[in-house]
């Protein structure tokens, strides 16, 4: 892929929170970019300040956060735009699959209507275009007999059905991009595998670049092309999907990794990483990992790593590195 | 864009969840028999022009003669206790106060939906000034303030004397009144829903949609508080139409001789102990009326919430 300018461009990209007094950031100088028609998958604990990345793409911070920093989309800076020009952004260019569908569908309004609503918002259809052009986007996603789901309340559907239902609906205006906020968590495996397939498909067929979030690492290898690996408000570690399976440099990285179970091995265990993601008041100086990190030293716990190349397309903030 | 450049419901989408609605309705039976119960409540009280004029009575006329005189084919619920037909000022009276009880209601509904909806999803400055208000309308004492509104003349607002002195600037009157101090309940209860419903994940999703504020609130929150709002609302029917009484009683609501259930309710009550009669005929109208409504909006909240099960 070799576009002069990527789709999505995030530089130093910070949210910060006023807390008694003291500003605190959840997600604090992360940089990254997408190229459109890409996937880059997130990952990291909860905690970690994947869904607030999200959440800034869409402006949605909610009231008291500050975002600074730079996004670019598809060639405009997005911080501090007016109101407006987010409505027209959100849903119609930039779109979002929540986690859970069942909190994300509204119980008292039938599925097809919020899927319309959408293309009511920003193709300027009326409601019975927009209500025929839902059933066509509920057939895309693949549900059976549309026309009679898309008068379905959300509890009358499945949840595989409502998570497709979610998809159908941030997919309506065709999106430029599709952040994708763990879309699987909340489901049953087999359902996970159809769901990262059906993504797939409309993809390729859409054309459209995605953000796949998730703490699941075996989930986002399925489908990213680029992992960011964030750690506690920071980004650790970014490397093309392979490389970062072959040769992860930060240990959280390589902790993570180690927790998949392996069919190849046999294990009374599965490895974890000791520990859990500080509180955002409790951010170490050095380097934010070095509590639950097997490697630290005085000079991790002092200095704070940065995010340095380590060969071509492959960063991590670490000051071990490769050991 | 402005604020709110798409209408929510469209003539069309509006009408299929409507017909559901409505269908919903009727599958809730006591809600359907209410309605019964209300509609013939309402024809009821309306026959009372054509009644009175097929019979030759004349409602305001008394005859000291003939009081608390005991039901004949004449007079079906006998006389009053200043010899007037009871049946025809019951139904007059119920004309007035369904009006009074149902106008107010929505009104006042209204006007309580808007502030408690804004405060509870604006918050913030807005939410206080709005919260602060409403604590002084509840902190102020009812009867000052509805002495005070009944005192006020007509005339100086700019209505033609005319208009201030007929029937229809007492009805208002009374209505604007009730609803002035009657909304309080609904913006706290509203607000209190909507604080929680706006954390919802597809309150959000609406918001990542695209969604303007007001469009929010319009299609996702307000038909989510739609089961406060009509128990608050049904409940308020019958307080009004007692509080319209009280207006009467001090002289400032519907006053004699245009009868109201409230002010036969209250006129009755010196004369329990000789024609109890007269305060049983207008308690049981509003105690029907009361119990109607209260079970429609059992049937209304079973038809806004697709998942009641029935």
């Amino acid at each position: 892929m070799s576009v002069a300018t990527p789709l999505l461009q995030v530089t130093d990209l910070t949210v910060g929170f006023r807390i008694d007094g003291q500003v605190r950031k959840p997600v604090q100088g992360i940089s990254y970019s997408l190229d459109a028609g890409r996937t880059l998958g997130v990952v990291g604990e909860s905690g970690c300040g994947k869904s607030l990345t999200a959440l800034a793409l869409l402006g949605l911070i909610p009231a008291p956060g500050q975002v600074t920093g730079s996004v670019r989309f598809a060639g405009a800076e997005l911080i501090g735009q007016p109101e407006a020009a987010w409505r027209d952004l959100r849903g119609n260019r930039v779109a979002m699959v929540f986690q859970e569908p069942m909190t994300a569908l509204n119980p008292v309004m039938p599925i097809g209507t919020q899927i319309a609503e959408v293309m009511v918002l920003h193709q300027s259809l009326a409601w019975p275009e927009a209500r025929d052009a839902a059933i066509g986007l509920l057939e895309a996603v693949g549900i059976s007999s549309p026309r009679q789901r898309a008068a379905s309340y959300p509890h009358q559907l499945s949840g595989g059905m409502r998570q497709r239902a979610m998809i159908a609906m941030a997919l309506a205006c065709r999106p430029a991009l599709l952040v994708a906020d763990e879309p699987t968590t909340a489901l049953d495996v087999t359902i996970q595998a159809q769901i990262i397939e059906l993504m797939q498909e409309l993809q390729s067929e859409i054309g459209m670049a995605i953000q796949f979030i998730s703490h699941n690492l075996a989930v986002v290898s399925e489908l990213a092309d680029e992992i960011v690996v964030m750690y506690a408000g920071r980004i650790v570690e970014r490397a093309p999907a392979a490389t970062l399976f072959d040769r992860p440099a930060h240990p959280y990285t390589k902790g993570l990794i180690a927790t998949l179970p392996d069919p190849d091995r046999r294990q009374a265990r599965l490895p974890v990483i000791q520990g859990g993601v500080p509180r955002i008041d409790a951010f170490a100086v050095g380097c934010r990992f070095a509590e639950r990190c097997p490697l630290a030293d005085a000079h991790c716990r002092s200095v704070e790593p940065t995010l340095d190349p380590l060969e071509p397309e492959h960063w991590a903030a670490c000051f071990k590195a490769g050991q | 864009m402005t604020a709110l450049d798409m209408a929510p419901p469209s003539v069309q989408q509006a009408q299929s969840v409507w017909r559901l609605r409505w269908k919903r309705f009727r599958g809730h039976r006591t809600g359907m028999i209410a309605l019964g119960v209300l509609v013939l409540l309402v024809l009821f009280t309306l026959a009372a022009g054509p009644l009175a004029a097929l019979w030759g009575i004349d409602p305001d006329s008394t005859d000291l003669l003939s009081r608390y005189d005991p039901p004949s084919a004449d007079h079906w619920l006998g006389m009053d206790d200043a010899g007037r037909d009871e049946l025809l000022r019951l139904m007059y009276g119920g004309q007035i106060s369904l009006l009074v009880g149902l106008v107010s209601t929505l009104i006042g509904g209204v006007a309580g939906l808007g502030i408690g909806l804004s405060a509870g999803y604006y918050g913030g400055r807005l939410d206080a000034l709005l919260m602060r208000f409403t604590d002084g309308m509840i902190a102020l004492p009812l009867l000052p303030l509805l002495i005070v509104f009944g005192a006020v003349d007509l005339t100086k607002l700019g209505f033609s004397s005319e208009f201030a002195h007929s029937g229809a600037a007492g009805f208002w009157r009374v209505v604007v009144i009730i609803a002035v101090v009657d909304w309080t309940q609904m913006a706290r209860l509203v607000r209190a829903a909507t604080l929680s419903l706006k954390e919802r994940d597809y309150v959000l999703a609406a918001k990542a949609s695209g969604a303007s504020p007001l469009y929010v609130m319009a299609a996702h929150i307000l038909p989510n508080v739609a089961t406060p709002i009509i128990v608050a609302g049904t409940l308020t029917v019958g307080r009004v139409i007692l509080l319209e009484s009280v207006l009467s009683f001090l002289g400032f609501g519907i006053v004699p001789p245009t009868p109201s259930w409230g002010n036969m309710l209250n006129n009755a009550q010196e004369l329990v102990t000789t024609a109890p009669a007269l305060a049983v005929y207008p308690g049981l109208f509003i105690f029907i009326t009361v119990i109607a409504v209260n079970f429609i909006g059992d049937g209304l909240q079973h038809a806004f919430d697709p998942r009641s099960s029935r």
